[in-house]
This record gives C-alpha cells, structure tokens and sequence, in this order.
C-alpha cells in the first residue's frame, strides 16, 4: 500500500492509576481498522501495562492486559519494550506476560509479539516514524 | 424498556446492550435475538459462543474482520466469511451477534 | 503521637514516594495505594531508600492494588505488609493523623 505510513504509539503510564493506558489501547483497536504499520512503545512506567499476573477484581476495573494478547489478530506484533525501564522498576523480562502473533507469510508460525531494546535503540525506532501518539 | 426473562427485568442501553455483563443468560440471549428479529438456531449459538469466548480470553468483542478471520480458522473458511455471517445476522455479526452474546459494542464499531 | 503518609503515585513518575519517605518518624507508616504500591517492588532505582526506612517506619501495601498489578508477594521489599480495605480503616484509626502525598 503506497498510503502506509508508520504509527508508533507511545506508553509511558501505569495501567491502573490513570486512564491513560487503557485509553492507548482503545486507540490502537480502533486504529487498526486503517491497516498502517503499527509499533507499540513501552518505557517508563509503561513497562509495568504488560506484567503478567494481574487480577483486577479488587479494584473493580477490567483487566485489559488480556486485550494485548488479541493485538497480533489485528496485525499489531512490534511491541517494543525498554530495557532500562524494566530495570530501573525492578523488573525482569520474565516478569511480562508472552504475547504472540501469527505470521502469515511464514505459513501462520507462532511469533513472539514483544522484542526488548536499549534506550538508544527506542530512540532510533522514534526517529523512524511518520507519526507518533503519546500516552 | 429492560429486557424481559422469564419476569426478570434486565436493563440495556439506547441500543439494545446490556448494562450489566454478568446478567447474561441463555434465556437472556433468545430474548435479544427475537427483539432483534432472529431465530436462534444452532449456526447463530455457535458464533454466539464463540465470541463469548473471545471475549472471556481477551477481554474484548473482536472487530468484524477480525471475528471473521478467527472463525475462519476455528471453524473453517466455509464459515469464517462475510457472506455466511450477514447470512446469520443481516444487521452485522458484530453488531447484532455481540449484542445477543451480552458483550459490550466491539471497539471501534460506529 | 505518629502519622500514617498515604502515597498513591508511583515513584518512578514523580518524587513524591522519596519526598515522603524523606519526611517520615519513627513509629509512622507508609500505605501505598493505587499506582504507590510499585514503590515497593524489591531491586528498583528506588528499592535502596525504601529499605533504609522500613524497620523505624512500617511499610503496608493495599492488596486489591498489588494484585490488579500483577505485583508478586515475593517481588516486594522485605517487611512490607498487605492490607485490605479493613485494614486501611484500622491504620487510619490506630494513628493520630493521616497524610496523603498527592
């Protein structure tokens, strides 16, 4: 498609606390309807939207780190997410949910969705986007 | 006016949705498909069912296309197609399958 | 005479966790609620100053917020207590005044 361009959404929130969050998320299901190439960004406090475990009964809102695993079946798969962020919170890869797509021109094989990047490299990922929305 | 199950009153929006997703039932769901002129027969519970299912997995009613391609791959391409879902649900699978499914409006669907 | 500080942001965002924490006696203590409680995931960039003030000072979490976070019991800083609604009414009782650090 000659009209695609690259949409990076940007996640800097905690998912719970702000609405922020689960407002991105709306976004990117509802722009997925336009077919661009479509990147999520996780630094900051937006490392902890994708921790696994979460149960949300206590404070009477949805879980929607569920809904990130539906992404790859609206062709959203680069979830780029930022080492030193994870870090900086005491985090590890091991502590974020698996999140995977199939990839149709690789006969539907099952794909990780999440790829771990320095701050220099979030950085280059920015600096390739014809557009960018921040949340 | 709240759906009406059997006396139970069960409120839904402007739309026909219902405000509260834990009271759905199967009872509940026929009386949705008949405000909605649908004769509930095993292919309409099938697609039903699955987006419930959906739903309870990732906690959000699939966009059309994206309904129409996971069928498509669970039940098959005979099936998992524009034609044999308007078949079901003339008004948009969608719109009138997630509403019988007591979910909320799929995201992003006007 | 001791003051229970309420934090409900998360100290990665602002400054406000170290800015308590700063201000806290001995015999106080901490609640983080809402986005507070990743303050006291173990291993941060602030987990050193978090520990350095718990013993004097009580550390409690709410547990409905831990666990729509997905925050493991294990992954939390050593002495840190979980509480409940019921317990955040008990703490706000048993101290003489309360402190929220919006």
């Amino acid at each position: 498609m000659a009209d695609t361009k690259k949409f990076l959404y940007v996640n800097r929130k905690a998912p719970y606390g702000t609405i922020y969050a689960l407002e991105s998320l709306e976004v990117v299901l509802i722009g997925a309807a336009f077919e661009q190439d479509v990147s999520l960004a996780f630094l900051d406090d937006g490392v902890f939207q994708l921790t696994k475990g979460q149960k949300t009964d206590g404070i009477g809102m949805k879980n929607f780190s569920a809904t990130f695993r539906a992404l790859g079946d609206y062709d959203v798969n680069k979830f780029y997410v930022e080492k030193e962020s994870l870090e900086e919170r005491g985090l590890t890869e091991a502590d974020l949910q698996e999140i995977t797509y199939e990839d149709e021109n690789d006969d539907w094989a099952e794909k990780p969705s999440i790829r771990f990047v320095t701050r220099a490299e979030m950085a280059d990922i920015m600096s390739e986007q014809d557009v960018v929305l921040s949340f | 006016m709240p759906y009406d199950v059997n006396g139970t009153a069960v409120e839904h929006d402007e739309e026909g949705y219902i405000t509260n997703l834990s009271e759905w039932t199967k009872d509940l769901a026929g009386v949705i498909a008949k405000a909605e002129n649908i004769d509930m027969n095993e292919e309409h519970w099938e697609v039903v069912n699955f987006l419930r299912d959906y739903y309870d997995e990732y906690q959000i009613a699939p966009a059309v296309r994206v309904l129409i391609k996971a069928v498509s791959k669970s039940m098959g391409p005979e099936k998992g197609n524009n034609k044999y879902m308007y078949e079901l649900f003339p008004y948009g699978p969608a719109k009138q399958a997630c509403k019988i499914a007591g979910l909320p409006k799929p995201t992003g669907c006007v | 005479m001791s003051t229970l500080h309420m934090v409900n942001k998360s100290p990665f965002e602002t400054g406000t966790l170290s800015s308590c924490l700063k201000h806290c006696k001995a015999g106080d203590a901490v609640l983080l609620i809402e986005d507070g409680v990743y303050g006291a995931i173990d291993g941060s960039s602030i987990s050193d100053q978090v520990k350095a003030t718990v013993g004097d000072v009580a550390l409690y979490v709410l547990d409905g917020d831990v666990s729509a976070r997905g925050i493991d019991a294990g992954k939390m800083v050593s002495g840190t207590k979980s509480v409940g609604y019921d317990g955040f009414v008990d703490l706000v009782a048993e101290h003489d005044r309360t402190m929220s650090w919006l």
